[in-house]
């Protein structure tokens, strides 16, 4: 049974048989003139995505011949298409490490997340890019971020503060659902808002527990302060949220409700099934986003190690990439291949869920920024050289779409450091030793 | 002759009394300086041990909380630097507020609140309920300066929704979310034997006993005798380090610490392909972790048995999902029975079983290399390196299309001096698991062929996983891994450089005992090492004389 929640769908008022609310859009009433500003004269604000996908590319049948706008959509991405003139792809830009180890499968995606080549093996040097964003535009929403792992692995996040401060992602669209439109969600446009004094009393009791931090600190060690203090840091987020949820939501014109939760799929990493909860979760995130319960997201479609297995196949698709030898004819890895297929047909799906959603006068993809990477440029021999990145959306206007950029060898931080320019974080540089930059990536600047 | 014997698990009721532990301190127990106080996240087991112990094991806890990165081996090193984020509060705060409606609930109010309001609001009645869960919660009484908070914040709240009961959930879940609660912060006081140093406070050095040997917070007897000082001296430990070995609750503790120790989070994601093994389902995968954990649990404290006989023992669990694999009836199929391997099974001890066997293999195929690996770095405590990032694969490709077997294909491991350096110390043991297939299940051949299963471990040649088991028992590596994690797991950090006398004088008791977990646990709980504590990293020591 497909369980999935189209806009369409909702719309037509059905889902599994179950009655489903429908939220009235508001329409222009909560945009400017021209739909591209609030009512009140700020700007439609613009949110952030990642997109992960594990074990790169095969450089012969995924870089496009074609430079710029109308490239060629070789054969590993030609399942693009739709989605193409929402995207920026950019090859061969470099993770270097000033002569550290190449730590196979993880130095080129910490490379290009947190802009610093890791020193050991489980080093994360820095706090993840969208965690840098959701410090300047998360707050003001639900959730200061979303994440989300198509994997169902209960581990698999690439959005942490530290090694040791990851962001636990949702692993089930079911949970999901739960979390986001459960008991506590809000609709931002039900005109008949009363504060839940639950609500109320919640916040209350998180003074007291503020209340001990000075005769808590005044016993601990360095290391052990800065945690508490994260800890606190994380309290005073959930008392900013709950005062949030004491407040009349702004209205979100394009909110729509979804029915009923998605029913719980199969645990593993099949590839049918990694497909069938991405597009799940997927279908809900649109709509957390439309509905204003965040401003940053974070989708893990398949781990760097990626254990995605094929039915009937022995290997994981982590294995396949180090045994399967190069077909002599075709000159690639075609079991591999068929991997990041699928890979890229998720993608694909991602943007395109994002891109037909409408938002006032424009697309909720027009108003996002989404990031997508990989960890490895061929994951067969760990080239950390030309790892494929993605760019979706237009940030607002701000970007260009549909061209493909060749780095031609410089840091892949840059676009990292771009995508933070564009969303008003205005860094000095980004990146550390030969990874630092200030330079954007000025082809794609609108 | 196999023989299955039906009995109820309800009979691995731990015996442990008798005098089978030490009744005395051996002599010359090597100084040991300690590290700082810890403030370990708790993790989820003792999330979930607290709230069954102190509210009843009927209140449900639906969260998950995120797993801690694993450090040096062993989550519960872990947990000692983890950190909650802004995603991860709102997890704890969920658990909090979902167990207060439950302890409030009409359902359970009666008999888990000490008292009911006489009329609302009855601050003292409230105040009597958050004295009693504070100290339970916090693991000491609360101070006079929380309890007036949470007793503020429990008189708004009923002011604010009149009703009592909710007002004192929102006390308990305040409670719950607090710092004190959640993180298991250890607290030092001047040690007043010993100028100039620091010794745990009674509380912690409750926390830290009842965390290794329960998995758990103190219960309220060990909370009251760290109240009374009995936890400042050798014979008011020893009576709850006795105390505590007897209670069912060590059962709960000993398959924490081994669940730790054995990585056994990997079941979390372990699937196999449902065409290759069509058995081995995910309900198999966790009747796999659960079989080894009760073998252990029999073996090791029912039986109080030699810890090295876990590799040789073909005594264990099994259930009828198990028996699919195992090729062997099961007459009972939904209930968990003891079982024997006969002796020309080709099993024994634990590396035969299943969640060994499949958790070291790829989805679909076997994996001599990854099994090595495995058993080095979690029954050895070694470390096998990373593979390096530019291997050359070549070699391995041509093996792969015409290699009749495994051994052959990894004959490329042993020729190219760029593989051989670690591949040496993994795939000789690794290959002699070859006669079980990536599920575990038995098998004498590959491909048609006989199925070669020699190997060596340290020199020692054997010629199947059996003689692995022995070589493995025989080897004094073993038992000192298992000395060595369960005094990190226990202390919550890695031993360092000036604890190694320490733990060679453990081994040594450990050898004495005929390797007995129990008394193990025993020599840990009751030593002076496992207390020691130095000051906090930027804390100056206040001594004894300043204090006074």
């Amino acid at each position: 049974m497909n369980t999935s929640i189209s806009r369409r769908r909702l719309l037509r008022g059905t889902l599994g048989g179950c009655a489903i609310s429908v939220g009235v859009p508001f329409l222009d009433c909560f945009l400017d003139g021209h739909g591209e500003a609030l009512a009140d004269g700020s700007p439609v604000p613009t949110r952030f995505g990642t997109w992960f996908w594990g074990l790169g590319m095969n450089k012969k049948i995924f870089v496009p011949k074609k430079t710029g706008p109308d490239f060629d959509l070789p054969e590993e991405i030609e399942s693009l298409k739709p989605v193409q003139k929402h995207l920026n792809l950019f090859t061969n830009y470099r993770v270097l490490t000033d002569g550290r180890t190449n730590f196979c499968h993880t130095t080129g995606w910490i490379g290009l997340r947190c802009g610093t080549a890791p020193r050991t093996r489980g080093d994360l040097p820095k706090p993840s890019l969208d965690v840098l964003v959701s410090d300047a535009i998360g707050n003001g929403t639900r959730f200061r971020s979303l994440e989300l792992a198509a994997t169902g692995g209960i581990r698999d996040s690439y959005s942490f503060r530290s090694g040791d401060a990851i962001n636990p992602p949702m692993n089930s669209a079911t949970k999901f659902y739960q979390r986001v439109f459960g008991a506590e969600f809000q609709d931002p446009n039900n005109p008949n808002f009363k504060p839940d004094p639950r609500v109320m009393v919640r916040k209350s009791v998180l003074s007291a527990v503020k209340d001990q931090r000075d005769d808590l600190m005044k016993t601990l060690g360095t290391s052990d302060k800065a945690r508490l203090d994260q800890y606190y840091t994380a309290i005073r987020e959930l008392e900013g949220r709950l005062e949030l949820q004491l407040q009349k939501p702004a209205p979100a014109e394009a909110c729509v409700l979804p029915g009923a939760a998605p029913k719980e799929l199969a645990e593993g990493e099949f590839a049918e099934v990694v497909k069938e909860r991405h597009k799940a979760m997927t279908d809900l995130l649109v709509l957390a986003v439309a509905c204003n319960q965040t401003r940053v997201i974070n989708m893990v479609y398949s781990m760097s190690f990626a254990n995605t297995v094929r039915t009937g196949f022995p290997q994981t698709h982590h294995l396949i990439t180090h045994e399967e030898i190069e077909d002599h004819e075709l000159g690639y890895q075609v079991q591999n291949s068929w991997y990041l297929r699928r890979a890229m047909e998720a993608w694909a799906y991602f943007v395109g869920a994002f891109a037909n959603y409408r938002e006032g006068n424009a697309t909720l993809l027009d108003r996002m920024l989404i990031y997508a990477h990989s960890d490895q440029e061929y994951a067969k021999v760990h080239s950390i050289d030309g790892i494929p990145m993605f760019t979706a959306g237009t940030a607002n206007g701000k970007l260009k779409t549909g061209l493909h950029i060749d780095g031609q060898g410089e840091p892949g931080t840059r676009v990292g450091y771009t995508v933070q320019k564009v969303l008003g974080m205005n860094p000095s540089s980004w990146g550390t030793d030969s990874m630092e930059t200030n330079k954007e990536v000025s082809e794609i600047l609108a | 002759m196999k023989k299955i014997l039906f009995v109820g698990l309800g009979v691995l009721a731990v015996a442990a009394a008798g005098g089978v532990y030490w009744t005395m301190k051996p002599p010359a127990e090597p100084p040991v300086a300690g590290g700082p106080p810890t403030a370990r996240l708790i993790s989820n087991d003792q999330y979930h041990n607290a709230v069954s112990y102190i509210f009843g094991s009927d209140i449900a806890i639906s969260v998950k909380f995120p797993p801690m990165a694993r450090t040096d081996g062993l989550v519960a090193l872990g947990a000692a630097q983890a950190q909650i984020t802004n995603s991860a509060l709102e997890l704890y705060d969920q658990a909090a507020r979902e167990i207060a409606a439950q302890v409030t609930s009409q359902a359970h109010r009666d008999y888990l609140l000490n008292c009911a309001p006489a009329q609302a609001p009855d601050e003292a009645c409230a105040k009597n309920i958050l004295a009693r869960y504070g100290r339970l919660l916090f693991r000491r009484a609360l101070t006079d300066v929380e309890m007036a908070d949470f007793l503020a914040k429990t008189r708004e709240s009923i002011a604010a929704t009149g009703d009592f009961y909710a007002g004192i959930a929102t006390g308990l879940s305040g409670l719950m979310i607090s710092p004190q609660f959640i993180f298991l912060i250890e607290e030092t006081e001047p040690d007043p034997k010993s100028s100039g140093k620091l010794r745990l406070a009674g509380s912690s050095v409750a926390t830290r006993l009842s965390l290794l040997l329960w998995d758990a917070p103190p219960d309220d007897e060990l909370l009251a005798a760290a109240e009374n000082g009995e936890l400042y001296t050798e014979k008011g430990i020893a009576a709850q380090v006795d105390r505590m070995l007897v209670s069912p609750r060590l059962e709960k503790g000993v398959r924490s610490f081994f669940t730790d120790m054995m990585i056994f989070e990997k079941f979390d994601t372990l699937t196999k392909d449902p065409v290759i093994y069509p058995a081995f389902t995910s309900k198999v995968a966790g009747d796999a972790m659960e079989e080894t954990l009760l073998t252990l649990i029999d073996h090791l404290i029912v039986r109080n048995e030699d810890y090295r006989d876990i590799f040789t023992t073909r005594r264990t669990f099994i259930n009828g999902d198990l028996g699919m694999i195992y090729r062997i009836p099961v007459q009972r199929p939904q209930a968990w029975q003891p079982y024997e391997f006969a002796p020309d099974s080709g099993r024994a001890g634990i590396l035969t079983q299943l969640s060994f066997l499949s958790v070291y293999s790829h989805p679909g195929r076997s994996s001599p290399t990854i099994r090595g690996k495995g058993l080095r770095e979690v029954f050895l405590c070694q470390i096998v390196p990373p593979p390096p990032p530019d291997v050359d694969f070549s070699g391995f490709e041509a093996a792969a299309t015409t290699a009749k077997s495994m051994r052959e294909r990894l004959e490329m491991h042993r020729t190219n001096p760029t593989c051989a350096g670690c591949h040496k110390i993994t795939d000789p043991i690794g290959l002699s698991f070859e006669n079980f297939d990536g599920s575990g299940a038995y098998r004498t051949t590959e491909n048609g062929y006989e199925i070669d299963a020699s190997g060596d471990l340290g020199g020692v040649e054997f010629k199947d996983a059996i003689g692995l088991g022995q070589a493995m028992h025989d080897d004094p590596s073993s038992a000192s891994c298992v000395v060595n994690r369960l005094f990190d797991y226990g202390r919550g950090y890695k031993t360092q450089p000036d604890d190694y006398d320490w733990l060679h004088h453990l081994d040594q008791e450990f050898a004495e005992s005929g390797y007995r977990l129990p008394a193990l646990l025993k020599s840990i709980a009751t030593s002076q090492a496992f207390y020691a504590v130095s000051p906090p990293i930027d804390q100056p020591v206040e001594t004894a004389d300043a204090a006074h």
